[in-house]
This record gives C-alpha cells, sequence and structure tokens, in this order.
C-alpha cells in the first residue's frame, strides 16, 4: 500500500524536474556519473540495511518451509501456513497474545497519562533550579542497562525489598512478587511507568514551552486560577501533541520489548508473563525449531505492521501530521 | 510572567504547595533506588540484610564487595570489550549514518525517494529474531565481535535526525563551495559536518549509550565465547541470574555477600553513565526535540 504511494509521488517529482521523455536508464546513468561520490556514501548504510533488515525479511521463507539447519535459508520444502496453523491451534497461542496484549495496553493506560501530568504540573513550577533537578534524576533512569533496572526491581520487588518492607509497617503480609504469576503484571507495569515517565515527558515539556505566553497573561488577568489555566490554555495547547504519541504508543502494542519481561520472569510466572518475543527466543535459539519460532515471529510483526499503518492513518486524518 | 506577579493568592499557594510536593515524591522515587544501592555497596553486608531496603547513608563502611568485583576477570574483560564495542561500534554508527543522510539529504539524486523509503519501511517490518539470528550464523559472524558491533549499524530515527539538521543548512553555502571547485565528499566533510557538531553529538550520545547497555546481541550471536561478552552481559550474569557464586572462590558465599557483590557490581557498571549524564542530558533532550520534528 504505501509503496504504491512513494512510487507516485517520486514519479511525479521526477516528471515535473527533469524532462518527461529521456527513458529511466539514461536518466538513471546521468545520474550516477554526477552524484557517484553520494552514491558511494550512502553505499555502506545501504549494505547494512540490505544485509540486517531485507535478508531477514527474505529469511522469513523458512516460517512457511521445513528449515533444515544442514540446509541453506531457501533449501527447506515449501509447507504453507503448517507452523502458523499449529501455533494457533496451540494451547500457548492464547495464553501468549493475553500476556502480551495485556501487558503492553497496561502499561499504555498507567504509562501514557503520568508523563502528561508530570509535564503539566512542572510547567507550572516558577524555579528553574527546582525544574532543572526534577528533570536530570527523573530522566536518568531511561539511561540506565534495562539489565541494571530489572536488578533494581528484583532486590526491592523482593521478600526483604523496600516495597514488602513498607507493606508490613502497614500491617499487610509480605508478598512474593516475582514467583506468583498474579504480581508480574504490576511489577512490570510499576516498574515501566517508573522508568519511563521522566524522559517521556520530555516531548510535552517541549510542546508546553511553544505555549505564547500572551495567552496566560490574558486568563491570569481575567481572574483565572492556576488550575483553570490548566485545564483551558496547557491542556488544549498540548492535545495535538498527546493526540499523535498515543496513536504512536497504540501502533506499537504488539512489539512490546523483549528485553525486560525476559530479565524478570522466570518459569514460576509464564502464566501471565511469557509474552510472543520470549517465546520465539526459547523455541528458536534454545530449542532450535527455526521454522515454528519464525512462523510466530512473523504472525507478531504482520500485526504491528497493519497497527502501525492504521494508526498512521488516522494520525494523518486527525492531526494533518503523519508520524513518518 | 515574572513582571507582573501579584500577591498570591491562597489557591495559588495551595497550588504551589501541591506541585512542588508531587514533583518531590516523583524525585525522591527516582533518585532513592540507586542511592540505595550505592549506600548498600559500601555498607557491611550483615547491616544491608538487616535494613530491609531502608538505607539512606553508607554504614560501616566495607568494600569487601568491591575487592570481590575487582578480582573477578570476568569483569575486567567485560570493560575492555564494552569500551571495544562502544568505541569502534559508535564510530561506525555516527559515520555511516551520517554519510547516509547526507546523500540523501541532497535535492538532485534520483534515487533518493526509492531508498529512504527502503530504509523508513525498516522501521514498521522486519524479519525477527529468527531469520535475523540465521543470516548472521550463515555469515560466519556468530561469537565474532562483528556480530555485536554490526547489528543496528544505522538507525533510523538518528538518521531522521542527521538528514533534517542536513536539510536546514542553506543551500547558499554549498553552492558557494561547488564555485570554489569542491566534490560532493569535501562539501559534506569540511562544511557540513562541522556546522552540525551539536546534531552529531546527540547521535554520538544515544549510538554510546546503547552500546554500553547493549547485551542482547552479545547473548544472541556471542554463545561460544565469553570472553568476548560484554559488561552489560556479564552485569546480567551476576545481578539477574544470580552467578555470583562464580566469584567466591570456591567457597560457597552467604547471601549477604552475594547481594553486597550486586550492589557493587551495578554500580561499577553503570557509574560511567551515571557520572556523564547530568552534563550531556541537555544533548539527549535537544536529540528527542529534532527526533519529532518529523522530516
Amino acid at each position: 500500500m504505501q509503496a504504491k504511494v512513494a512510487d507516485k509521488t517520486s514519479a511525479a517529482g521526477r516528471r515535473a524536474k527533469t524532462h518527461p521523455k529521456t527513458p529511466l536508464p539514461q536518466r538513471l546513468g546521468r545520474d550516477f556519473k554526477r552524484n557517484w561520490i553520494l552514491y558511494l556514501m550512502a553505499l555502506p548504510a545501504l549494505i547494512y540495511f540490505i544485509v540486517y533488515c531485507y535478508a531477514p525479511m527474505a529469511g522469513l521463507y523458512i516460517a512457511v518451509s521445513d528449515f533444515k539447519i544442514a540446509g541453506g535459508l531457501f533449501d527447506g520444502k515449501f509447507v504453507g501456513f503448517k507452523y502458523l496453523n499449529e501455533f494457533f491451534h496451540s494451547y500457548y497461542f492464547g495464553r501468549l497474545l493475553r500476556n502480551t496484549l495485556v501487558l503492553s495496553l497496561e502499561t499504555l493506560a498507567f504509562g501514557f497519562p503520568v508523563p502528561i501530568i508530570f509535564a503539566l504540573v512542572l510547567n507550572e513550577v516558577r524555579s528553574t533550579k527546582f525544574k532543572k533537578l526534577a528533570q536530570t534524576i527523573t530522566y536518568m533512569p531511561h539511561f540506565i542497562s534495562i539489565v541494571v533496572i530489572c536488578g533494581l526491581v528484583t532486590n526491592f520487588f523482593s521478600m526483604n525489598g523496600l516495597i514488602n518492607t513498607i507493606i508490613q509497617a502497614f500491617g499487610g503480609e509480605p508478598i512474593a512478587f516475582l514467583s506468583e504469576p498474579k504480581w508480574f503484571r504490576t511489577v512490570y507495569v510499576g516498574s515501566e511507568v517508573w522508568q519511563s515517565f521522566g524522559w517521556d515527558s520530555v516531548v510535552f515539556l517541549a510542546a508546553l514551552a511553544g505555549i505564547d505566553l500572551e495567552q496566560f497573561e490574558a486568563a491570569k488577568l481575567d481572574g483565572a486560577s492556576r488550575w483553570q489555566t490548566i485545564w483551558h490554555i496547557s491542556l488544549p495547547s498540548i492535545l495535538p501533541t498527546v493526540v499523535t504519541m498515543l496513536l504512536m504508543r497504540l501502533g506499537h502494542v504488539m512489539s512490546i520489548g523483549f528485553e525486560k519481561v525476559f530479565n524478570l520472569y522466570s518459569p514460576a510466572t509464564y502464566e501471565t508473563a511469557d509474552i510472543i518475543a520470549t517465546f520465539v527466543y526459547r523455541e528458536g535459539i534454545l530449542g532450535a525449531n527455526y521454522s515454528k519460532a519464525a512462523a510466530i515471529g512473523l504472525f507478531n510483526s504482520a500485526i504491528n505492521l497493519i497497527l502501525v499503518v492504521t494508526m498512521n492513518k488516522v494520525s494523518k486524518k486527525l492531526t494533518e501530521s503523519s508520524l513518518w | 510572567m515574572k513582571g507582573n506577579r501579584i500577591k498570591k493568592s491562597r489557591e495559588d499557594i495551595i497550588f504551589d504547595v501541591v506541585s512542588y510536593t508531587i514533583i518531590s515524591l516523583l524525585i525522591l522515587v527516582c533518585f532513592y533506588p540507586m542511592w540505595y544501592v550505592f549506600c548498600a555497596s559500601f555498607t557491611d553486608p550483615t547491616i544491608v540484610a538487616k535494613c530491609k531496603g531502608v538505607l539512606l547513608w553508607p554504614q560501616k563502611i566495607n568494600l569487601d564487595a568491591y575487592r570481590r568485583v575487582f578480582s573477578n576477570p570476568e569483569i575486567w574483560t567485560g570493560y575492555k570489550n564494552t569500551l571495544i564495542y562502544t568505541v569502534a561500534g559508535t564510530l561506525l554508527n555516527v559515520m555511516l549514518t551520517a554519510m547516509l543522510a547526507y546523500a540523501l539529504s541532497r535535492k538532485n539524486v534520483l534515487l533518493k525517494k526509492p531508498l529512504t523509503f527502503m530504509i523508513s519501511f525498516t522501521m514498521f517490518f522486519n524479519g525477527g529474531m529468527i531469520p535475523t539470528y540465521l543470516v548472521v550464523k550463515s555469515l560466519g559472524l556468530l561469537d565474532h565481535r562483528f556480530a555485536v558491533i554490526l547489528p543496528g549499524l544505522v538507525q533510523v530515527f538518528n538518521f531522521i535526525i542527521m538528514r533534517t539538521q542536513f536539510e536546514s543548512i542553506p543551500d547558499a553555502l554549498e553552492e558557494a563551495a561547488k564555485i570554489d571547485g569542491a566534490n560532493q565528499w569535501s562539501i559534506f566533510w569540511r562544511i557540513y559536518l562541522p556546522v552540525s557538531s551539536t546534531s552529531l553529538a546527540v547521535m554520538t550520545l544515544f549510538y554510546a549509550v546503547n552500546h554500553w547497555n547493549g547485551w542482547m546481541n552479545a547473548m544472541l550471536y556471542l554463545p561460544n565465547t565469553p570472553e568476548l561478552h560484554p559488561l552489560a552481559l556479564v552485569t546480567r550474569g551476576i545481578v539477574v541470574s544470580s552467578a555470583s557464586a562464580a566469584m567466591s572462590e570456591g567457597a560457597a558465599l552467604t547471601q549477604e555477600m552475594a547481594d553486597a557483590i550486586k550492589y557493587a557490581t551495578i554500580i561499577v557498571s553503570t557509574l560511567p553513565i551515571l557520572c556523564l549524564y547530568p552534563f550531556l542530558q541537555k544533548y539527549f533532550t535537544k536529540g528527542v526535540m529534532v527526533g519529532s520534528v518529523k522530516g
């Protein structure tokens, strides 16, 4: 779909710029002669994209064929959607899809509003020093390795950790957060929000900084309270940014990160923690069931593509600005 | 807003109190975990075990954990490997991305549109973990340093940042250089790169942090060569999958000491980022801003 659009625009552009009658090979030849240095500069990166992005896309052939480790990527016998069908009918399908979607949507539900509220409140702070301090410290977790983050999470949610100390201080019973399936989502979503709310607020803070100060002054003269200015000026002004970001996040609902789940889950919590990406890893890399794992991965990427393209279309309609 | 600071109303004061309290709490929540680990890594392990997560200051300084961490050869090779991957990887990343972005930011390039589309498309669809792994394997890159350096060589996000930057430079600069007889490479190298130093710095930082924190490529592509593992993967072994027993020199390790080693390892592997980060933060923020203005 997208390819057609790009073709059309580029074709139109070419027609407008160059003589309409010169055949393409000739124009290409002239272009290479004139811009060979530029093409040479782009070449290494293009080779990278071909080897690391397009070759694996072609390699998805193993998802519809019987891949044997001894043979090449394209030597397997074509079996169609055999592996995909197997996956759809397996016990894991429902669980993996549910976990992937639930973890992702819960993160969105809690993780999306927090940075907006944080940005709105921070924008009202008048002390520049305090603002800077708040930004520096709340952005920090974003730059710490996921490995370390998960180490912190494991420590703080352990039986002897801070969270259980607090629960006990309020008279509760300690909870085995990391080994009880029903708590995995809480731990995952909570730590995800903790790690990213600061950094996610950057975009909203920038949008807030772009608001004309006169609007605030006028509101003040009219006797508006701070709460009213937030509600009637700040929030509506950043609404386009909010909508764009929300659609972007919705487009990526199926591309929930492998790394964090992988570092937090254990066989005890697979019931609620195992997502498509981690299952693909265990099946493919550890279990060497390459065709099966690739088929499951393909299912995930395909839904991903559909979601991203759809959300981009919606975004174009709503805000007249595309996501790419 | 400073000009007309009239007497604060009661409502204003309440608002300030509430907003400062909320933000202070959030600062605390973000700061405390790292601070706790920092304190715990210097404190006597038996005290840490009793404090149950509440430690506001290092107590009864004890450097045993650090001694064990630093006497672990894995940490040192991890450090060395991470430095190699970060320096070599970032250098390649930045060069390739900048060259590609420059080539595709010029106006009269015929294949600009299809190539840009080909690159952007990789943001939305990819072969996934297994086919990528098999391609790397069939190239013979498994258990080779390049298997860690090459993935993510050019990131589309950074490519967009750089292309936007190059496009924002007035054409007159290029025209003038052309009249002086400069070719496209020297225009890029002598004029466009120096003028774009801020964007370059932003891109360098993003790439470097990714390399420093990266562990997944090493886990996937270096299955039989632990001597090539970067620090983050070594850290993972100690912190997440509790392999600290390896450091006990044969003797069984107490739970307290194992925890202390975790804390010290976290500090040792994160300290460079934590020390540099406050000074570089404004560049990171800038990068997000450039990236969000789509080209």
